[in-house]
């Protein structure tokens, strides 16, 4: 008896060892879901795929929640010293990432001609937040930017050409004027348009601007210009058509919005791409998708995730993120991703695949984020970001609630905004 | 030390381990990293004595945040006792369907604070919420319920009420159960009307009950935030903003540690105060049998 436990005890050592001997690279690899659809299965395939054809590297997906828990749950593991060796987060986190020395360049990796092939083959609006110091920290991955949603039925019924979006600022407002319907009582049934302004209003707000022509943030992310006339006159647009009575007062909820459009009580909606999928499905009725109204210009902030390697992982494991990376955005892959979720694909080349072009022909909607983004901006980001960007936030609600003036708000958050960052020059 | 003795620690020991590393350690952990600056990857964490302190006096953000919080108490402490009471004599009478109206009260304490948010949300949307729809048929005039910070934080609060008071009522329903029905059989001999005999029988046998329902309630007042991250995220311009809510995005989002860690104490020094004077001066008032 003794002597077969001793047998099974040598047995069980053996074939540890042999394990242990060609044990794969462990990539730990945490992502957020922020969009409908089957994100997990489709990140678990795609790390299952991965996988199969490299046996010396294991790559093990990580739901980690929303994209504000996946950087809570990866800053945390870093501090305490045993960080993921790649995730995916906001492209806006990178001053963050890069304050608490989380994260290394992906410079680093790129040695061949063909790597440096790669990193150059991305929209150029993908990459700029990812690009601080003269050095590339994310591989864009999961982005997105804001477009126009209109019911084209409601443009019919108004005696609007259903198939001519707003162009400019005056055309929407215009627009809007006519969609906005009232019951007997002067009660407000169906709304104009309608721009989100909760949780992240600097987003949607960062597409006025940009058309405004003013950039928000300085490249070194340690400067703002919230109280610039410029910026001050975009809010002024965006409070007039609620003051109008064109657009929903106070501040609407981000998360109900694409509900509000199928709903047929806003006719025009700003919000992500992301949600294309999700409206596509569920509208009843022909909407069309088109690139933001222009002022003095076209502009939309990009948005989304990047995808970021940690410090701490070793070296062996980082060069094996490199290479998931790489494998995550080829054209063909990164061509099914956009497809399957409604994120842009990220390169020229994924666009001109068969895959991408057989999509486009369907549904033609799908390729306006990637016409709008020659006019995109980077997303806003700055050091201590979130603080920051929270100034604004706060500044763009008490205006649109009517507590401030917007010169008064934009006056108070720049103030705010410049104590922050007094550290950083 | 007797045999005895070392039986007992070890006996003790188990729970002691857990609450030191789960409750004590973090508490003392988090005083002391109040009176440090918060680390960053250059320069590792210096005594700043009491820097954090006066940031916490100067950020009118806190200030919001401990004033609306404030609100919230006075808004759902003792709107969710009373609904509580009032419920729990309701389904403790023998009626029809009894059983059915206990489980209706007690429902909102069973889901889950994230999906009854959502629902909320929903209730709450301006033109075709469920709100905005009853309010339709009786003529009143849209409102953006969460999106007008005249009445965000109502809006939340009453949520809280809902989701709190069927939860109370189940201890009140324990203690009325637990009242000797002879004494209700000789105050009716003796004359006394319905309110007397809950003003001077029922209430302060009560008091107990409401002691410790009252301390729940105030620990939940300042504990309960799922629902905000839902809603309103603090907003529109902070109208909403309780004081976990402030701390958690000092602490995660702002990554501001230290700074967190004073925001911490005061919060823990307000809960400990109120408690303790609930449990010193209230008990004293109070009448067990």
């Amino acid at each position: 008896m003794r002597r077969h436990f001793l047998k099974a005890l040598g047995l069980m050592l053996v074939t540890a060892g042999g394990a242990f001997a060609q044990q794969p690279v462990e990539v730990p690899f945490y992502f957020p879901v922020a969009v409908g659809g089957p994100i997990t299965k489709l990140i678990d395939q795609y790390a299952a795929d991965f996988n199969k054809e490299n046996p010396s590297i294991k790559v093990s997906p990580i739901y980690a929640g929303s994209y504000q828990d996946t950087i809570v749950k990866a800053l945390t593991a870093h501090k305490a010293g045993t960080p993921p060796v790649a995730s995916v987060l906001l492209s806006t986190d990178t001053f963050t990432l890069i304050d608490e020395d989380a994260v290394v360049p992906i410079d680093n990796f790129v040695k061949t001609p063909e790597d440096k092939a790669w990193l150059g083959g991305f929209y150029k609006a993908f990459l700029l937040n990812g690009q601080i110091g003269g050095k590339t920290w994310g591989v864009p991955f999961q982005r997105s930017t804001i477009v126009l949603y209109w019911n084209k039925e409601l443009f019919k019924e108004a005696g609007l050409d259903p198939n001519k979006a707003p162009a400019t600022w005056t055309e929407m407002a215009d627009m809007a004027a006519k969609l906005t319907k009232k019951d007997a009582s002067g009660k407000v049934t169906q709304y104009g348009v309608q721009i989100p302004s909760s949780g992240f209003p600097y987003w949607l707000f960062q597409g006025l601007t940009t058309q405004n022509d003013v950039i928000l943030a300085n490249e070194a992310g340690n400067a703002v210009r919230y109280d610039d006339p410029k910026v001050i006159e975009a809010l002024a647009y965006w409070v007039d058509l609620a003051k109008k009575g064109v657009h929903p007062s106070g501040v609407v909820e981000w998360g109900t919005t694409p509900k509000d459009f199928m709903e047929k009580k806003a006719a025009m909606i700003w919000t992500t791409t992301g949600n294309l999928t999700n409206i596509r499905s569920n509208a009843k009725f022909d909407f069309g998708v088109a690139m933001l109204p222009a002022g003095r210009k076209r502009g939309s902030p990009t948005g989304g995730g990047n995808f970021f390697i940690f410090k701490k992982a070793a070296p062996a494991q980082q060069e094996a993120a490199f290479k998931f990376a790489r494998w995550l955005t080829t054209p063909e892959r990164a061509a099914q991703w956009g497809i399957d979720t409604g994120y842009v694909a990220v390169s020229p080349a994924a666009w001109d695949t068969p895959a991408m072009k057989k999509y486009a022909a369907d549904f033609p909607p799908a390729i306006v984020a990637r016409d709008q983004l020659p006019f995109a901006v980077a997303e806003l980001s700055t050091h201590d970001n979130q603080r920051v960007t929270k100034a604004l936030n706060d500044g763009l609600q008490a205006a649109l609630t009517g507590a401030k003036t917007p010169e008064a708000a934009m006056k108070d958050a720049q103030r705010e905004a410049e104590r922050l960052l007094r550290s950083y020059k | 030390m007797n045999t005895k003795a070392v039986h007992a620690y070890l006996l003790l020991l188990p729970a002691l381990v857990l609450l030191v590393a789960f409750t004590h350690y973090p508490a003392v952990a988090t005083v002391v990293d109040s009176f440090l600056s918060t680390p960053k990857p250059n320069r590792a964490a210096v005594f700043v004595g009491l820097d954090n302190y006066v940031q916490l006096v100067e950020d009118p953000i806190f200030w919001q945040a401990l004033r609306n919080n404030l609100w919230f108490a006075l808004g759902t402490i003792p709107l969710s006792i009373a609904l509580a009471l009032v419920m729990a004599m309701w389904v403790n009478e023998r009626l029809p369907g009894r059983a059915f109206l206990r489980l209706a009260y007690f429902t909102p304490t069973v889901l889950p604070m994230i999906a009854v948010a959502n629902i909320w949300l929903f209730f709450y949307t301006p033109t075709y919420g469920l709100l905005e729809q009853v309010g339709a048929a009786f003529g009143l005039p849209s409102r953006n319920w969460l999106g007008d910070p005249h009445t965000a934080l109502a809006a939340i609060t009453v949520v809280a009420v809902w989701k709190e008071a069927g939860f109370f009522m189940i201890f009140y329903l324990a203690a009325l159960q637990g009242i000797n029905p002879s004494l209700r059989e000789a105050a009716a001999i003796e004359g006394a009307g319905r309110w007397f005999f809950f003003r001077r029988v029922l209430w302060p046998l009560l008091m107990p009950t409401t002691v410790f329902v009252g301390v729940n309630a105030v620990i939940n007042a300042f504990r309960m935030v799922d629902h905000v991250f839902v809603m309103t995220r603090g907003g529109p311009d902070n109208a909403t903003a309780l004081l976990l809510y402030h701390l958690y995005e000092v602490g995660f989002k702002f990554w501001d540690s230290g700074y967190a860690a004073a925001i911490t104490v005061v919060l823990l020094v307000v809960l400990a105060s109120v408690a303790l004077l609930q449990f010193f001066v209230l008990d004293r008032r109070t009448h067990y049998q």
